[in-house]
């Protein structure tokens, strides 16, 4: 075997990504015309669920499925986004697009202090510490009259938002544009030397350190740009919803879900948690309608034990031979 | 400091709570040169070899390589100093393939985008090309330790700590470990050997340090300090 064709099978395939942007937005487009040609607005709010989902599963891929720290505030990030929100619209009237970013800048800080307070802990304490500011948030808020405290917060959305033709599917394209903006960086950070610095630090830290890696500058990195894009999946929560309230923004089934989807899809691949929350999120939506939404854990359970029973690297990991 | 000094550690010490691991080490090092580093177990060795690479800060003493004060630093900045050290048990980037191992170091280097073509080279210096495609564990024992030599050659280290590279290895594998250090020696490399395998160290190091209780209590030629009665005494027991 020549040295050109080991190289070429050595290392990941150069990322094309004219070919990756323009699939995602024609397969974009065409899932807005089926929505439309079906004209339920249910199929509005199931695609906007999914694609929420997708948006919480890739930015908690690039912490815990690509440097290998496992984050369980998936919630407390998503809720920091959803408040920031509503506290920037009370505040000054700005709405929906000022929000979302608001809601990365807040939420991102939010993941760079958190990693440079709790970066030096590993394994199951990472995940405690994460978990723990999950319920110091949840506190804040709850006491946080302002933001409507433990009552809730309301958002009046317009009746009408032209060109399209309900607020519904408003909110699907919004999602959908975050959804592939953030496949999108997540592709990218997986093929740059940071992704492969975070897979160093994955797979033996000390390592990584020794051979020039600097692990806590990545890491850093990883955990603002974590925090960034949960807060940006959950900053247009309010107002899709029109109505939030500290249960809902800190539900345990975000914090849930945002881990069993790239495990099922496959960690530390940017496919993984796109495949994870279209499985997951199709199976929840499906199971709302026909039984019930208290369903929808038993589902994630039942379906995280039965791959980390037969497909331990999850649905990528059975199809790809290495990673 | 004179200009010939590579690495100068003076008056390290390493205590973990009450223990005294490392009590008062100095040594010298010059570019290109081969130190052999031995001593019983528990006696220091890799201790010191963490403070000199990082892993671990020493109570007192200082260190410096090739004039750059270490202190404070961490282990990437002074990988980037040009110090390179490979582990007791292989530790291998898991999920990446040799080559890609091999590029990550080279990707954090001062020229990322010829990452792939030096990282194909430093295989080539250490006969590992054609494995370029696979996976560590489907790797031998020596084709891991070959993994980690190509991994810090990719650093172009000034310094390179070789913490028992031969153990768990046959005869002539040992051979194949030595012939590579020595060709990375006589690229001007300065290298230290930590190594329980005696045969190695004589045939390897040009001057042989002996560690007994986190103290230094021989630093010669090796022909000399085997032939100390202490350093007899420190391996075999005192008669």
């Amino acid at each position: 075997m020549s040295a050109t064709t080991l190289t070429r099978a050595a290392i990941a395939a150069p990322p094309r990504h004219a070919v990756f942007w323009l699939g995602a937005i024609g397969l974009g487009v065409a899932l807005l015309v089926i929505l439309r040609a079906i004209g339920n607005d249910y199929g509005y709010f199931a695609g906007y669920f999914i694609l929420q989902y997708v948006v919480l599963a890739s930015a908690w891929n690039i912490l815990g499925g690509y440097a290998g720290y496992v984050n369980f505030g998936a919630a407390g990030f998503m809720a920091a986004g959803a408040y920031t929100a509503i506290a920037l619209r009370k505040a000054t009237g700005l709405d929906l697009m000022p929000g979302i970013l608001a809601g990365a800048v807040v939420a991102g800080l939010l993941g760079l202090g958190t990693g440079y307070l709790t970066l030096r802990l590993r394994g199951v304490f990472f995940s405690i510490a994460t978990l723990c500011l999950a319920v110091v948030l949840q506190t804040l808020v709850v006491n946080w009259d302002y933001v409507g405290g433990s009552r809730g917060a309301y958002i009046v959305n317009p009746m009408e938002i032209p060109p399209f033709v309900s607020w519904g599917e408003y909110m699907f394209v919004v999602m959908l544009v975050l959804a592939i903006g953030t496949v999108g960086i997540a592709r990218a950070l997986e093929h740059s030397r940071i992704g492969a610095g975070l897979a160093a630090i994955r797979d033996n830290e000390r390592a990584a350190e020794a051979v020039g890696v600097p692990t806590l500058r990545l890491k850093l990195i990883a955990t603002t740009l974590c925090g960034a894009l949960m807060g940006v999946a959950g900053a247009p929560l309010p107002y899709y919803s029109g109505y939030l309230n500290p249960d809902a923004a800190f539900s345990l089934s975000y914090a849930v879900n945002a881990i069993a989807m790239p495990l099922i899809g496959g960690a530390g691949t940017w496919a993984g948690p796109v495949i994870g929350a279209v499985l997951l999120g199709t199976l929840q939506q499906a199971a709302t309608v026909t039984i019930s939404s208290a369903l929808n854990l038993w589902i994630v359970g039942w379906m995280l034990v039965v791959f980390v029973a037969l497909f331990p690297r999850g649905i990528m990991g059975w199809f790809r031979r290495r990673r | 400091m004179s200009g010939a000094v590579l690495l100068h550690a003076a008056g390290v010490g390493k205590r973990f709570g009450g223990f005294i691991a490392l009590e008062a080490v100095d040594i010298t090092l010059r570019p290109g040169e081969r130190l052999g580093l031995i001593g019983p177990n528990g006696s220091g060795k890799s201790t010191f070899v963490n403070c000199i690479s990082g892993d671990f800060a020493q109570h007192e003493g200082k260190v410096t390589l090739g004039g750059h004060a270490l202190e404070g630093l961490k282990p990437h900045r002074r990988a980037r100093l040009g110090l390179a050290r490979t582990f007791q048990l292989p530790q291998p980037f898991a999920s990446l393939s040799v080559l890609e191992n091999v590029r990550v170091p080279l990707l954090f280097g001062a020229d990322p985008a010829q990452a792939t073509r030096r990282a194909m080279e430093c295989l080539e210096q250490v006969e590992m090309a054609g494995k370029a495609e696979k996976l560590p564990r489907e790797l031998t024992q020596v084709e891991q330790r070959r993994l980690e030599l190509a991994r810090a050659i990719a650093l172009d280290p000034r310094l390179l700590i070789a913490d028992e590279a031969m153990a768990g290895l046959s005869h002539a594998e040992i051979d194949q470990i030595l012939a590579l250090l020595l060709r990375l020696n006589a690229a001007g490399t300065a290298v230290i050997m930590i190594e329980h395998i005696m045969r190695a160290v004589t045939e390897f190091a040009e001057r042989l340090v002996v560690f007994v209780a986190g103290r230094k209590i021989a630093d010669g030629v090796p022909r000399e300090v085997l032939a100390m009665q202490e350093v007899e005494d420190a391996y075999l027991g005192r008669q």
